[in-house]
């Protein structure tokens, strides 16, 4: 197991680079550049300020250079100079020598900040909603796809499969506006708009203060992401436990006088939940870019504004930035997926 | 009377029937079968329904979609006014629009009748795709198994870990965007007049095309494994059956109903892809009504005419909903291994 998970972080990189290059060719291969306007700019300016972020350089060494700012780590005994340059997302000092690592460099529309700026401080937001998105999907789903499954044929399970149904079938853009109009204006009682978290962070991301007034601003918006995702759980959850329960081995369990609730926690519950586990890689991915959607729709400060209007502005470091960090989100969520997968079914072996 | 006359008049008697009942087709058999579920069928009639309005749109819609009437901005029918009776005090009324015009006055009704016609060609083009490649890659890789299974994954785990969503965003932003001179005669310039042409499909074909054939590769491919092992591909095997004789008579048929029920599944997804494009301003281009970009507009004026937002949003919800229940029953009528467990 432990070379597996090695393999899979040197693929990682692979994968990272990869994604880079497409990326940064797909950027450069369009017409148009960053500092295009409706009226050009003088050509003195044009070209300071190419020299300035090295765009003037061979496309090549553009790209070589920022796998390097990127990707490797530097042991040096200079203190950070601050400037907009030299701002690394992992700073940290061992001993008497910086540990610097990931420099994203500087943001070209908003002249002031760097890349490393916007993820400090738009990211945080959109972890707290991808989390509480995927509560709202793990504690509404799982539990409807039991009772259905358990209790199938039965009006409790009409009833799930009907609440999964709706759940699947309102999109963020349907559910949001619609929850903005019920319960933010014509109710009054969510505000419409809006993030109530504040930094300091735990863990880099959690909120300090878990209290009204962030719940106030969190609540509909992750239940307009995660609503979807708990349908798709429960539905699974109750397709996989009907066909587990019908395995000759709960029979058996059945037959030696197990009690049914141990039949079903100990023996069925288990297997059932390994098809449930391998979505919960593509849930994340869905629920991460879900987060997109959801910040246009409820206007929260998160990544999702930020990456739609560094597109428009041929804002290059922050568009690579955001495609490289939510592609390492996607390879770990996927890997994390395959381990707890292993665990579960023991016949599954990855050396 | 012969013998043998006896023996056909029973044959005839039985209906021609031979004693041991063949096995039914596996698709006759799952008809049947769907025909039966009544939520399924619910689902079928609004998805025909949605597909004669997309097609005779012209015919159905009593305005032009895109014709500004400037003076019947944001008027509402009287009947609205009992459903959303906050419009009361200020809304104008005109009866000419049965749902109402919107904020440069089109008809509400007339446009969200041509927005059917993007969401459901989405709906069928999105599946194609991802199908087609998704499941010959699949099948490939988890049948041969070994070092191409392994290589034919990787290549998939590259792609997946790529954030389709953004690339689309990316694709869209690059090709559209204003301040973008794009030559003719370049390759840019090419693609970008047929996806104008297109009315803006082009780049979301590609950006499903891109994202979706990973998730059936990685489906049709766990699903060869398990089924792979089997006795009875075995006893195939032993009888001399070639690979391609054992993967499409003997494997396809065991995997074919998660394949569908997955993709039939997966529709609505591709519906709210499209969507969300033309919510943010991506996806097709104006004034071609699209249900996102309708909800879009809409949503600038919530608080004020709700029935901008509202009504689009039911229409993308109901057809989400009749897909939905499509797949249920699809998933009902043809998973092989409920098969004669009701």
């Amino acid at each position: 197991m432990g070379r597996y998970i090695a393999r899979r972080l040197i693929y990682l990189i692979v994968v990272l680079i990869v994604v880079s290059f497409i990326t940064f060719g797909l950027m450069h291969a369009v017409p148009g550049g960053p500092f295009d306007r409706e009226k050009a700019l003088p050509p003195e300016i044009m070209a300071n300020l190419e020299k300035r972020y090295h765009l003037d350089d061979p496309l090549w060494k553009q790209y070589l250079q920022y796998l390097y700012d990127v990707f490797i780590p530097r042991l040096t005994t200079q203190s950070p100079k601050g400037t907009l340059e030299d701002d690394f997302l992992i700073s940290t000092k061992i001993g008497g020598v910086w540990l610097r690592w990931m420099n994203f460099g500087p943001s070209y529309s908003s002249r002031s900040r760097t890349v490393n700026d916007i993820f400090r401080q738009q990211l945080p937001i959109s972890a707290q909603l991808g989390t509480m998105a995927l509560l709202v999907a793990l504690i509404i789903g799982m539990p409807l796809g039991i009772i259905a499954a358990l209790k199938q044929n039965t009006v409790f399970d009409y009833l799930s499969m009907s609440i999964a149904i709706i759940g699947v079938s309102v999109p963020v853009i349907v559910l949001g506006p619609l929850l903005i109009w019920i319960f933010g204006v014509t109710l009054k009682w969510l505000p419409p708009t809006g993030w109530g978290a504040k930094p300091p962070y735990l863990l880099g991301f959690l909120p300090t203060k878990w209290g009204w007034d962030f719940f106030k601003f969190a609540i509909m918006p992750s239940v307009a992401l995660g609503l979807g995702s708990s349908a798709v759980i429960a539905r699974l959850t109750r397709a996989s436990l009907l066909q587990t329960i019908r395995e000759d081995y709960i029979r058996t369990a059945r037959a030696k006088g197990l009690q049914e609730r141990l039949v079903i926690t100990r023996h069925a519950l288990k297997n059932s939940l390994i098809p449930v586990v391998t979505i919960l890689g593509p849930m994340f991915a869905a629920l991460v870019t879900g987060t997109f959607v959801t910040e246009l729709v409820f206007g929260i400060p998160g990544m999702g504004k930020y990456f739609v209007t560094s597109i428009t502005n041929r804002d290059y470091p922050v568009i690579m930035g955001t495609i490289l960090l939510y592609a390492v989100f996607l390879v770990i969520a996927n890997l994390v997926v395959d381990i707890v997968y292993a665990y579960l079914d023991p016949r599954i072996r990855y050396d | 009377m012969s013998q043998e006359a006896i023996r056909l008049k029973e044959k005839a008697l039985a209906g021609g029937m031979p004693l041991t009942q063949k096995r039914e087709n596996l698709w006759v058999d799952a008809f049947r079968r769907l025909i039966r579920n009544r939520a399924a069928v619910v689902g079928g009639t609004i998805v025909i329904i949605l597909i004669i309005m997309a097609v005779f749109a012209p015919q159905i819609a009593p305005r032009s979609y895109e014709k500004q009437v400037l003076n019947d901005q944001n008027t509402v029918p009287a009947w609205l006014l009992s459903v959303f009776p906050t419009m009361k005090p200020y809304a104008r009324i005109s009866n000419d629009y049965l749902l109402g015009a919107d904020y440069v006055g089109r008809d509400l009704f007339s446009r969200i009748v041509y927005g059917a016609r993007v969401s459901l060609t989405v709906a069928f083009i999105g599946p194609l795709i991802s199908l087609l490649i998704g499941t010959i890659y699949g099948s490939i890789s988890g049948y041969f198994g070994g070092q191409v299974d392994n290589i034919m994954m990787r290549i998939v785990d590259v792609l997946y870990a790529f954030p389709g969503l953004l690339f689309i965003i990316l694709l869209l932003a690059f090709f559209r965007s204003t301040l973008t001179r794009i030559e003719p005669g370049t390759f840019a310039y090419s693609i970008s007049q047929l996806d104008a042409r297109l009315g803006g499909m082009l780049f979301i074909f590609v950006g499903i095309g891109l994202t979706a054939w990973e998730t059936m590769a990685r489906l049709t491919r766990g699903q060869v494994l398990s089924v792979r092992e089997k006795e009875f591909i075995e006893a195939a095997r032993t009888i001399g059956a070639s690979n391609l004789r054992i993967m499409f008579r003997h494997i396809l048929p065991n995997i074919i109903g998660p394949l569908v029920v997955a993709e039939t599944l997966a529709i609505p997804g591709y519906i709210s892809t499209e969507a969300f494009l033309s919510f943010i301003g991506l996806g097709v281009n104006p004034p071609t009504p699209s249900w996102g970009s309708m909800i879009s507009d809409g949503a600038q004026v919530i608080r004020t005419y709700p029935n901008q937002t509202v009504f689009p949003a039911l229409a993308l919800a109901i057809t989400m909903f009749a897909f939905n229940f499509l797949g249920d029953g699809l998933r009902d009528a043809l998973d092989p291994r409920l098969r004669g467990t009701q």
